[in-house]
């Protein structure tokens, strides 16, 4: 049992009482998700009464990608869109604590723990779901039109990326790849030919990774939205086309959906729940945009890894992930000639 | 997770004589540093991930995978690199260490000095990319999709 656990556990153990009426401890403290910069943990409240399952995420060093909210921030806004939208405050988990210096966790908060699977290929193929997975498409997009249709103006504030600012921050980091890519600057370069009209532009909430992995479903389908930690104000069609990422289908590339369904029932989803229409190459644009962000995100691993600053076999494994979004690009933008289209990422 | 797959069956083409081919190490003894690291790789899989708790255990398989990674990259980055070189030779018409030749292109395809559709450049963009995908991840399922429409 390491150091850092046991001041974790001892702190918590500190803490909890102080928040929550009859509880006397922690029980049951498990790492959760492996990243160096973000460590999330499960621990169970105990005292009078039933245990109380409860989440902490933390930023022990502070030390954040460029994109992320400060903790405290994505804190916030969890806790106002769960006052202002009635529609998504179902899925959102409520936040109980802010961490303050004196609680000894480093930047974090503590929040109700949501009871339900995240693991994507779980969710996709075992029994368990059956139920839940017809329901998923329409529910994902239905959550997805409530996030759009939140007030900027009830939120704290956010950064604000929409198309230019995207493509702009998109040619900068091509620019300045150890390893100079032309598959993404070729990606680039059709980004930039193929702009849509910045001033059918209207900037919303933009959850920023809304996709399988960040949400939990449960028997009854979507169960909660996770990991705001990149919510900015941006293009809704941002977070349609990230939804559909080849990457995060999971071995089922033939549903674009999540792997879960085809983009027509999640868009009819979006819309009947007030997500306004949607226009499918802006939608089509922003997912080259996202596979080349997610490509430079990935090739962003390496110096992360050489510099010392995360030397973990998982960040070096990520940095080996450049070319799967070099083929989805490919087949989104310039598919080959010679290969029949058995599914026409393309169209 | 399946069994590991196994190198045997990758074509040597290209990589000097005995390179990191199982069962013909040239001057040194065998097994041969591929095999090393699929032997560790199936070491961590089968004997040790079982006994760890979950988050270890999640940790020991991208390790598993990394030796595979690993192990791929020995077997065919030389031929794939080889073949890159030959092929931005002829696209530029310039010769140099690859990566300048890269960046070269890279300010070619910025600038418009070779165009979208240029046949040369195609080929160069996806056989880089599978080749690429060949070693870093075979099992990613459009990277499977495009090798069975190929075949």
């Amino acid at each position: 049992m390491s150091e850092d656990f046991r001041a974790l556990n001892e702190a918590l153990g500190r803490l909890l009482p102080r928040l929550l009426p009859g509880c006397d401890g922690i029980a049951g403290l498990q790492r959760l998700s492996a990243g160096a910069t973000l460590q999330t943990w499960a621990f169970d409240a105990v005292g009078a009464g039933a245990p109380q399952p409860l989440i902490l995420r933390r930023s022990p060093g502070g030390l954040r990608g460029a994109e992320s909210l400060p903790l405290a921030d994505e804190a916030a806004l969890l806790r106002a869109l769960a006052a202002g939208s009635p529609s998504l405050q179902p899925v959102l988990a409520e936040v109980l604590h802010v961490a303050t210096p004196d609680d000894g966790l480093g930047d974090g908060f503590i929040m109700r723990r949501v009871a339900g699977e995240t693991i994507p290929r779980k969710i996709q193929r075992d029994a368990a779901f059956a139920a839940a997975r017809p329901q998923l498409v329409g529910q994902l997009g239905a959550a997805l039109a409530a996030i759009h249709r939140a007030d900027p103006a009830t939120l704290p504030a956010l950064p604000r990326r929409g198309l230019q600012a995207t493509l702009d921050k998109l040619q900068a980091r091509c620019e300045s790849l150890a390893r100079p890519n032309p598959v993404f600057a070729y990606a680039l370069r059709w980004l930039q030919q193929h702009r849509p009209d910045p001033a059918g532009e209207r900037l919303a909430l933009v959850h920023g990774d809304y996709r399988l992995g960040n949400v939990i479903v449960d028997d009854g389908g979507l169960a909660a939205v996770l990991d705001w930690e990149i919510a900015h104000l941006g293009d809704p069609a941002e977070d349609l086309a990230w939804l559909c990422l080849p990457p995060w289908r999971f071995g089922r590339i033939g549903q674009p959906v999540a792997g879960l369904g085809p983009r027509e029932q999640l868009f009819q989803a979006y819309q009947a729940a007030g997500g306004g229409p949607v226009d499918a190459a802006r939608v089509r644009w922003w997912q080259a945009a996202g596979s080349l962000r997610w490509g430079l995100g990935c090739a962003g691993m390496r110096e992360w890894f050489d510099s010392g600053r995360d030397p973990s076999v998982e960040r070096a494994m990520i940095a080996r992930r450049v070319s799967e979004n070099e083929i989805d690009l490919l087949r989104l933008i310039a598919p080959r000639r010679d290969a029949q289209a058995l599914w026409p990422e393309a169209a | 997770m399946g069994p590991p797959r196994s190198l045997r069956s990758l074509p040597p083409e290209g990589a000097p004589d005995g390179f990191g081919r199982p069962g013909a190490t040239g001057m040194l003894d065998g097994p041969a540093g591929p095999d090393l690291l699929q032997a560790v790789a199936r070491l961590l899989r089968d004997t040790l991930l079982p006994q760890l708790p979950p988050h270890a255990a999640f940790q020991a398989r991208v390790a598993a995978n990394a030796l595979d990674l690993a192990a791929r990259e020995w077997q065919l980055a030389p031929a794939a690199q080889a073949a890159a070189q030959a092929r931005l030779r002829g696209l530029l018409g310039q010769d140099g260490p690859a990566q300048a030749l890269e960046a070269e292109l890279c300010r070619r395809i910025a600038d418009g000095r070779v165009a979208a559709d240029d046949p040369a450049l195609l080929q160069h963009l996806w056989t880089g990319t599978l080749d690429r995908l060949a070693i870093d991840q075979p099992a990613y399922a459009p990277y499977r999709h495009e090798i069975a429409a190929k075949e």
